[in-house]
């Protein structure tokens, strides 16, 4: 369970990102964040992956203050957490299988496993012919189906997706968006931000709207209104 | 750290270094002057010593005796003489001996021989020639002459003369040229490596400022910082042993070259010194190169992690 406590993020020049937002998410959810850009939708996730403290309240993870977490237990946090970005955020000097070899590594897998498990989520996200090339070598649609095979490789709790079809063209963004659901549909909580309407009313499920730092509207099967 | 960590950090260090190609290549580069900088410094130092070593042999204070003065006075003075510390070596000249060197010396100059023979005498006396530690020595070895200090009545009767001061010149200019020397050589190569380090660890930083983002990703998915840094250790590690490796080599052909063509000016073979201290330097060479490809990697990743 996720839950945001009366949270406040003033940044170092004032600007207020986030404002007293309180909001619980449940184990299994999935939940679309949307707003405009400097809504406040990346603070949260960032506050979430420990990358920001709050200036104000607290954010627990399964009843962990994240803020409280030393930085080493910050690390175990993040091996919990799968991350897609809008900008893949791919080791450029690694191979498709390498990425995700390295998020397994750093999870302390065996070389057995690693060999075991890449193959087989490779095939998942349909990248088996690109094992072996560099993300400069992907395609955009192609990049972001491999973040996304890194991001579930260790079968996290939760899965945070931060704009991630905000480089891709609607066929891709469709295809991410169908990944996404499968893998909520097998249990893990995935958090989406984006500003796409056409994304949130294909999914169909709970949306936070975000508007100047405050929660303007969270309902359970939402549409993006603004 | 599990071993299976430590095989990766290797395997993964080594893989970077490989795909980086270029930006490896321009690292090992800078690296390979570097350490020849720094070689070329323990080379230079050795001939500087040893040159200004042998121009310090040439200097001595040498002590005349009167003409048919006892050997055995001589001998008592000299054990005297022996008791002073700052004295390194003192050498006994007999009488015949310095005649001797001398026809050995005039041998071609047949005028100076003909008038010795018309002598039918030995006129020469003979001599202590006394050498010091060090050559600052030199003028209170003289003094303990001139001055009689610690010598008897008998053992001043019998010297002749002193010849420091006629050298005092050039032993003072020597000792200056050897301080100067000495100093000079040391700040060059202080400066030296100064530089060279300082340019290393720069070009080290710059590779991993085009990394920067890639250790930013490592962070999110969750890597330990000594997981992040390790490879780029061992990259740092890379560099340097195949830069030392590339000195150690090309000195082989450069010290061939130049031993012999140096030799009768520096007085020392340069090949010979390389081949003598070949394990020193090697170890010198590689231990440089990985301390400093690691360290300025680990200090340059370290910058990336802390944000």
């Amino acid at each position: 369970m996720i839950e945001f406590e009366q949270v406040s993020k003033i940044y170092d020049n004032k600007f207020v990102a986030l404002e007293d937002v309180s909001f619980v998410i449940e184990d299994g959810e999935f939940v679309s964040i949307v707003g405009h850009s400097g809504a406040g939708k990346t603070t949260i996730t960032r506050l979430l992956l420990g990358e920001e403290k709050p200036t104000n309240g607290s954010v627990y993870l399964d009843s962990i203050d994240v803020a409280r977490l030393s930085s080493s237990k910050i690390v175990s946090l993040r091996r919990r957490i799968g991350t897609v970005f809008q900008d893949y955020k791919l080791l450029p000097s690694r191979t498709a299988y390498e990425n995700i070899a390295f998020a397994m590594e750093v999870a302390g897998k065996t070389d057995e496993e690693i060999a075991n498990d890449v193959p087989h989520v490779l095939d998942l996200v349909d990248l088996t012919d690109k094992t072996d090339h560099f993300p400069r070598q992907l395609s955009g649609g192609e990049k972001q189906r491999l973040a996304i095979a890194r991001a579930i490789i260790n079968q996290p709790d939760l899965i945070i997706a931060d704009e991630p079809t905000g480089n891709l063209d609607p066929v891709n963004t469709h295809e991410i968006i169908q990944i996404l659901k499968k893998i909520n549909d097998l249990g893990t909580t995935v958090i989406l931000t984006t500003h796409d309407p056409n994304i949130v009313e294909s999914i169909g499920k709970r949306v936070i709207t975000f508007e100047g730092g405050t929660i303007k509207r969270d309902v359970k099967k939402g549409k993006y209104i603004i | 750290m599990h071993f299976f960590d430590f095989k990766r950090i290797i395997r993964s260090g080594v893989l970077n270094f490989w795909r980086n190609g270029f930006v490896s290549l321009s690292s090992v580069l800078v690296m390979t002057i570097t350490i020849g900088v720094i070689t070329s410094m323990i080379f230079f130092q050795a001939i500087l010593g040893f040159t200004l070593g042998e121009l310090e042999k040439k200097v001595d204070v040498s002590v005349y005796f009167v003409s048919d003065t006892q050997e055995e006075k001589i001998f008592s003075l000299k054990e005297k003489v022996e008791s002073i510390p700052e004295v390194k070596e003192i050498a006994y000249v007999s009488a015949g001996q310095a005649l001797e060197d001398f026809r050995e010396r005039h041998k071609d100059d047949y005028a100076t021989i003909q008038a010795l023979e018309e002598l039918n005498e030995n006129p020469l006396g003979a001599s202590l020639l006394i050498s010091a530690v060090d050559p600052a020595n030199y003028e209170s070895i003289s003094n303990f002459f001139e001055q009689g200090i610690a010598l008897s009545a008998t053992d001043l009767s019998i010297i002749d003369k002193v010849n420091y001061n006629e050298n005092k010149q050039v032993i003072d200019r020597l000792l200056l040229l050897k301080d100067g020397a000495k100093k000079l050589g040391l700040i060059l190569t202080i400066v030296l490596i100064a530089i060279s380090v300082i340019i290393t660890f720069n070009t080290i930083r710059l590779t991993i400022y085009v990394a920067r983002d890639e250790i930013g990703v490592m962070r999110l998915v969750g890597s330990e910082n000594s997981y992040i840094n390790g490879p780029f250790m061992m990259e740092g590690v890379l560099y340097g042993l195949i830069s030392a490796l590339i000195n150690i080599v090309v000195y082989f052909p450069v010290t061939w070259w130049l031993g012999s063509r140096l030799e009768g000016f520096l007085g020392i073979n340069l090949l010979t010194y390389y081949l003598s201290n070949f394990f020193q330097i090697l170890v010198i060479s590689v231990l440089v190169g990985t301390a400093l490809g690691s360290f300025s990697s680990y200090l340059a990743v370290k910058k990336y992690l802390r944000k």
